[in-house]
């Protein structure tokens, strides 16, 4: 790439105490308190647990690990940086260069579990299949593509893409191990990942939804078209991408699910209709209580055997009584 | 008549589900200087879950303003949480915070906007559950 970003012009001192949109505050405060590093991870007790997974299987984590790497180092010092000379409030400049930086911590994490887990050689082996794999390298410049282009709206979109939707293809492997009880360290770290792409792809995509409030419809028109025909570019490609890394595992059907489940919250964090149907995203229950324990849980009390509630006693409530 | 009461961001998640399910709807003021909500009927309250490290904050400050008044408090019938799974252990905490600390039912957990399956479910389970609350019993 030669194309060199453009630079914000006109900056003036952050002032926290006049904010023009609540959300940047908010989202700082969020982000901040999630803040974590890979250090603060016992790696090395997953060491046993690694040397009982069989060679393929071992083979597919590792560029699992990778092509997350690469994706997490495009939008630490490509993607998140694009987004700042497109910000309207100077607290959303701010935020982005914290997204930077945390994508950033992100990608050196799986170094962490490298160096934990294999060898120099089979790392240098991993990092060359991710430089050669087709389909990583498509997903990579399709988003690319738009990060050095010139619609700010449309790198939202292909940003809100990357941190909803393109890391599952990698996510779902160590769910699938933790939900054998393997390589939980690794999971508890991945899971911090995931927690952060999740305010990631809510901002970035509530920044867009903001811009779309002062366009015109054909202008909406034209960014909903465009959301979509890149989602199915996006979504063809992680289906051959999965392919490579998990038919020999056999679990290619089940990551597609996956798959699909996380392009509809992509969606969704544009503002827009889930796209896939509950028969094509019903994430095996396995997965997705490796994701959220909370989310196995039988909240839906209202398909449930139709007794009558029993109304509790409210108890005097102040704000000091709630987790603040 | 289903009646409820919700909160929603300016990322107006909340909002939209709620405006998919038809129902009738009185939203929690976002601003401090919005006026307080008072409701004197029975009502389901529907609130995204904030937060999502340690469920610290999980309940939006406006809602336990809002559950902080007794006549408020006494007309909750259960809540639905709107949240994302990405937050894990988090995930839709809001709704057992309140329903532990006003003795209601979780009635419902959904993501995000929720999908066309949540809304389905939830404008069915809310007649119902209306309709057993409220319907006389029968001699």
């Amino acid at each position: 790439m030669t194309q060199k970003l453009t630079l914000l012009r006109g900056v003036q001192a952050i002032n926290w105490n006049r904010l023009e949109d609540d959300k940047d505050l908010e989202v700082w405060d969020r982000l901040t308190g999630n803040f974590w590093l890979p250090e603060k991870v016992p790696l090395s007790n997953d060491i046993p647990s690694w040397r009982t997974l069989k060679p393929h299987e071992q083979l597919m984590t590792t560029r699992v690990f990778t092509g997350l790497t690469m994706l997490d180092t495009i939008q630490g010092t490509v993607g998140a940086v694009s987004l700042i000379p497109d910000a309207i409030t100077p607290h959303e400049e701010a935020v982005y260069t914290n997204i930077a930086f945390m994508e950033s911590v992100h990608a050196k994490s799986y170094s962490s579990i490298f160096s934990t887990l294999i060898s120099t050689a089979e790392i240098d082996d991993a990092f060359r299949w991710s430089e050669e794999n087709e389909h990583l390298q498509r997903k990579a410049q399709i988003v690319l593509d738009f990060y050095y282009g010139d619609d700010p709206e449309k790198r939202k979109v292909a940003s809100t893409m990357l941190e909803s939707f393109l890391f599952y293809s990698g996510f779902y492997a160590p769910m699938y191990w933790s939900s054998h009880a393997k390589l939980t360290n690794t999971a508890d770290l991945i899971r911090l990942i995931i927690r952060d792409e999740a305010v990631h792809g809510y901002y970035i995509g509530y920044k867009y939804q903001q811009a779309l409030k002062e366009a015109d419809a054909a202008r909406r028109d034209e960014l909903k078209d465009y959301t979509f025909e890149l989602l199915y570019e996006l979504y063809d490609n992680e289906e051959s991408y999965t392919e490579d890394l998990y038919d020999p595992l056999g679990l290619t059907e089940d990551v597609k699910t996956f798959l699909r489940y996380n392009a509809n919250k992509a969606l969704m964090n544009l503002g827009y209709e889930p796209l896939f149907p509950k028969t094509a995203t019903t994430v095996s229950p396995a997965i997705l209580a490796a994701l959220s324990p909370n989310a196995d849980e039988n909240h839906d009390f209202f398909s449930g055997s139709g007794s009558s509630y029993v109304m509790g006693k409210a108890v005097n409530t102040e704000d000091a009584d709630w987790d603040f | 008549m289903v009646h409820l009461v919700y909160f929603s961001s300016t990322s107006e998640n909340t909002h939209r589900f709620v405006a998919k399910l038809g129902v009738d709807a009185q939203r929690i003021g976002l601003r401090a200087s919005d006026p307080h909500l008072r409701v004197d009927r029975p009502y389901v309250l529907v609130v995204p879950t904030y937060g999502g490290g340690n469920g610290a904050g999980a309940v939006p400050k406006q809602v336990i303003r809002f559950l902080n008044d007794p006549g408020n408090r006494a007309h909750l019938l259960g809540v639905i949480a709107a949240g994302n799974t990405n937050f894990g252990t988090a995930y839709c905490i809001a709704g057992d915070i309140i329903a532990r600390k006003c003795g209601v039912p979780h009635l419902y957990s959904f993501e995000l906007m929720g999908t066309p399956d949540d809304v389905e479910a939830v404008r069915e389970g809310l007649r119902s559950l209306w309709q057993r609350q409220f319907s006389p019993t029968p001699a």
